[in-house]
């Protein structure tokens, strides 16, 4: 079974322990600007949203990756082999979404490897915004709130 | 350990920033923060300084769980001595400023003299220097934030600056960090301006360790798990916001309303959390739009709100239709039932007006209360108010006078005064609800006795955050007190004040004290620092530090006559409510307080009591 980070950033405070966690796991001590989450504050929107690798099936920073430092495990995850890593950074161009970085500390690129099945951010949020689950369920329950909102008289699945 | 063993000494006379090694044998006695840059205070100055001249210090200091994982561990504080009080000043704020700082590498900084043109502070990791603010002087807390992001090309910094009331000499100027968190009381943004010191921004990318991380793991999600368990902060802090205490305290018959005329307001629920929540304006969405936490905070009482774009305020302003910071309970307080105004939405401007030009909404709505009661008697007129209309209840004289003191414009410019000194120009000084010449908040003694004795004791001035009885005497935490009495207050007000001592220097907010007991907390700070951190060192560190600040308080010219509240609480009864015919009674509380600190009848500590402390 594959799993995934389900995020909600309705349920994100801004608190950042999230970073917190992930870099104590990674790095051994608290540093949110190495955290393979990054919470961000759309302040005048009244939002945060908490932003990590989402795992790519077909993996750009995979693809481009010129050594072959990045594998993917029986879970689906894509993880940097320190070892093999030259910090060429081609991955964190080839990457769409910028979650995959370079650590100057290390001369290695660094990226979410969801703890290896047991996610520090997950289990340190506080208001349940990252979950972890099934990857084939984790639309369920937004699909489920949108089925709760068809019009059952028009006989419809119209949102509205 | 949770320390980076780095001060960042600037001097802004000279220009200079120097690195030092933090005093360690200091940090041992007095934790951090609160306490250990009270310390700095105290043996680098004589207390007898004029507060805005240069020969002023200014210290922004965090605790040493600032920036670790322990909930709430983000807090720092401005040491200085107070513009509005002549007193030491601490001014305690959240947010994100205060853990950017310590991943920069620095504990604290040290701010000295004062620099000839505008400046402000910029540090990037172990790269700290002063730029050329003039660009920046004469603008706002926001566009200040924006500026110095722009420049840098970082939208990561963190930003800690004065508004324009800073700049203007406001004497309840406060210092507002990311947006709309605030170092709020005692004109420690006044003091900064005075130094031509616009902001400080902070870039960190290092990290912070503590001394034992399995140990410190552990205790800090054992106390998380306490916080979301509690009643107040796993569910009314992160719902209403301290906005929780609105109904509350009316209720009890303790909302200063009016300038302390009435303990209870005829429209509190206009302006109370539940009014935040309801559907309001044309989108049919309420003024919150949601809740925010401070870094590492799991409570999250934060207050993210909008106005009503088709609000008078701003309906030709579309640069205010934006979410920012809302109202929190005392500036729902101040800028509501103090002056009798029950507009939410013009209490909402008010108040991101407050934050946007770096005013404390407590001092200013106090002192625009006791401006209104003067404006009724006719010793202020229209002549003097520029023809603005000073009466309870108007959402316009609210609304026109923030923006009015922050330009300090006008009447502004009396306003940006402080209700002391306003109430002494025109002759009233009874009618100033002040204590060491700082406006006290929103809990009226009469109705809640041991706040009295607090506010007449507060080292700072009149202020509820140095021992918020009201979690005894009315929400039964630790233990529920009759709040009608004074029959063991004294003792009540005194745990209070050195424990809240201790935590003020921890880098934890106060907040989390609703839940946790020191059992909770000092476990945490045991796995943070090297050697022993129990309960009762951090209460005799507490109880160190209260004499510390009142040693300075003594040294500048305070005495026991000071430890007093205005007449109006000591020979008026309350009107109305559970506390109806009820004065303060601090004479029956005061001499049993001095007797319990280990002070003279004078309010002096004796030399055991010193010598008892390592003073």
């Amino acid at each position: 079974m594959q799993m995934a980070l389900v995020i909600d950033p309705g349920k994100c405070t801004g608190c950042k322990q999230c970073e917190l966690a992930c870099s104590y796991v990674k790095e051994g001590e608290f540093n949110p600007a190495k955290s393979r989450i990054r919470v961000f504050d759309f302040h005048q929107d009244a939002r945060f949203v908490p932003y990590t690798c989402t795992q790519c099936d077909d993996a750009w920073c995979q693809k481009a990756c010129p050594v072959d430092a990045i594998t993917t495990n029986e879970w689906g995850v894509k993880e940097v082999h320190d070892d093999l890593c030259v910090g060429c950074k081609v991955c964190t161009i080839a990457c769409p979404f910028g979650t995959i970085n370079f650590n100057a500390s290390t001369g290695k690129v660094m990226k979410c490897d969801e703890c290896g099945g047991d996610p520090a951010c997950v289990k340190a949020c506080p208001t349940e915004a990252i979950v972890y689950m099934d990857v084939e369920q984790a639309g369920f329950d937004k699909m489920r709130a949108w089925a709760a909102k068809t019009d059952a008289a028009a006989g419809t699945a119209t949102a509205h | 350990m949770g320390w980076t063993g780095q001060v960042m000494r600037v001097n802004l006379t000279e220009g200079t920033c120097t690195p030092e090694a933090l005093n360690m044998e200091w940090a041992g006695e007095y934790l951090g923060q609160r306490g250990l840059a009270s310390k700095y205070l105290c043996e680098e100055m004589d207390p007898r300084i004029d507060p805005l001249s240069p020969d002023n210090m200014m210290i922004f200091a965090t605790g040493p769980l600032t920036g670790t994982c322990a909930s709430t561990g983000g807090r720092f504080s401005v040491i200085t001595k107070g513009a509005l009080t002549g007193a030491i000043a601490c001014s305690n704020s959240g947010g994100y400023w205060g853990a950017e700082l310590k991943f920069a590498g620095w504990d604290m900084i040290i701010l000295e003299g004062k620099a000839s043109s505008p400046v402000y502070l910029c540090i990037i990791d172990d790269k700290v220097e002063l730029l050329d603010a003039s660009d920046i002087w004469g603008k706002s807390v926001w566009d200040t934030d924006a500026w110095i992001k722009t420049r840098h090309q970082d939208p990561q910094m963190h930003i800690s600056a004065i508004g324009i009331a800073g700049e203007n000499g406001v004497l309840y100027a406060g210092i507002v960090n990311d947006l709309h968190r605030a170092a709020g009381r005692s004109g420690v943004g006044a003091v900064m301006g005075s130094k031509n010191l616009k902001a400080i921004a902070v870039r960190g990318t290092g990290g912070v360790k503590v001394d034992d991380f399995l140990a410190f793991m552990t205790a800090t999600t054992a106390a998380k798990k306490v916080l979301a368990g509690n009643a107040v902060t796993g569910e009314g802090l992160p719902t209403y916001g301290t906005q929780v205490l609105m109904n509350i305290i009316n209720e009890s018959g303790a909302l200063p309303t009016r300038n302390n005329r009435d303990v209870q307001f005829e429209d509190v629920h206009d302006i109370s959390a539940e009014a935040m929540a309801a559907p309001s304006g044309k989108d049919g969405k309420p003024n919150l739009q949601t809740n925010q936490a401070c870094f590492s905070c799991t409570i999250a009482c934060g207050r993210i709100s909008k106005v009503n774009e088709e609000h008078y305020t701003v309906q030709n302003k579309p640069e205010y239709w934006h979410a920012s910071g809302g109202l929190e309970y005392e500036a729902a307080w101040a800028l509501g039932a103090a002056v009798g105004v029950k507009d939410l939405d013009a209490l909402t401007y008010a108040n991101f007006i407050c934050n946007e030009q770096g005013i404390d909404p407590i001092s200013f709505g106090s002192t625009l209360a006791a401006a209104m009661e003067m404006y009724e008697d006719g010793v202020i007129t229209d002549k003097e108010t520029g023809g603005l209309a000073l009466e309870f209840g108007s959402a316009q004289a609210l609304t026109t006078a923030v923006e009015l003191t922050g330009k300090a414009e006008g009447f502004g410019k009396e306003l940006g005064m402080g209700s002391k000194r306003l109430c002494d120009k025109y002759g009233r000084p009874e009618l100033s609800m002040t204590v060491k010449g700082q406006e006290f908040p929103a809990y009226d003694p009469r109705g809640i006795q041991g706040m009295g004795l607090g506010y007449a004791t507060a080292n700072r001035g009149g202020c509820h955050l140095r021992s918020y009885t009201v979690a005894s005497e009315i929400l039964g935490i630790p233990e529920k007190t009759d709040p009608l009495v004074t029959d063991g207050k004294p003792g009540l007000v005194k745990a209070f004040q050195d424990a809240t001592a201790a935590v003020d220097s921890s880098g934890l907010c106060i907040f989390t004290t609703f839940a946790w007991t020191m059992e909770d907390i000092a476990p945490q700070i045991d796995a943070d620092l090297p050697g022993d951190w129990s309960v009762d060192r951090l209460l005799e560190v507490g109880e160190r530090i209260w004499n510390l600040e009142r040693q300075f308080n003594l040294q500048a010219g305070f005495t026991a006559k000071d430890d007093t509240l205005p007449k109006r609480l000591l020979n008026d009864a309350a009107k109305t409510g559970p506390a109806k015919g009820l004065v303060a009674g601090l004479d029956k509380m005061l001499p049993e307080y001095y007797e319990l600190r280990g002070w003279t009848k004078e309010g002096v500590p004796t030399s055991e009591t010193l010598s008892r402390l390592a003073l």
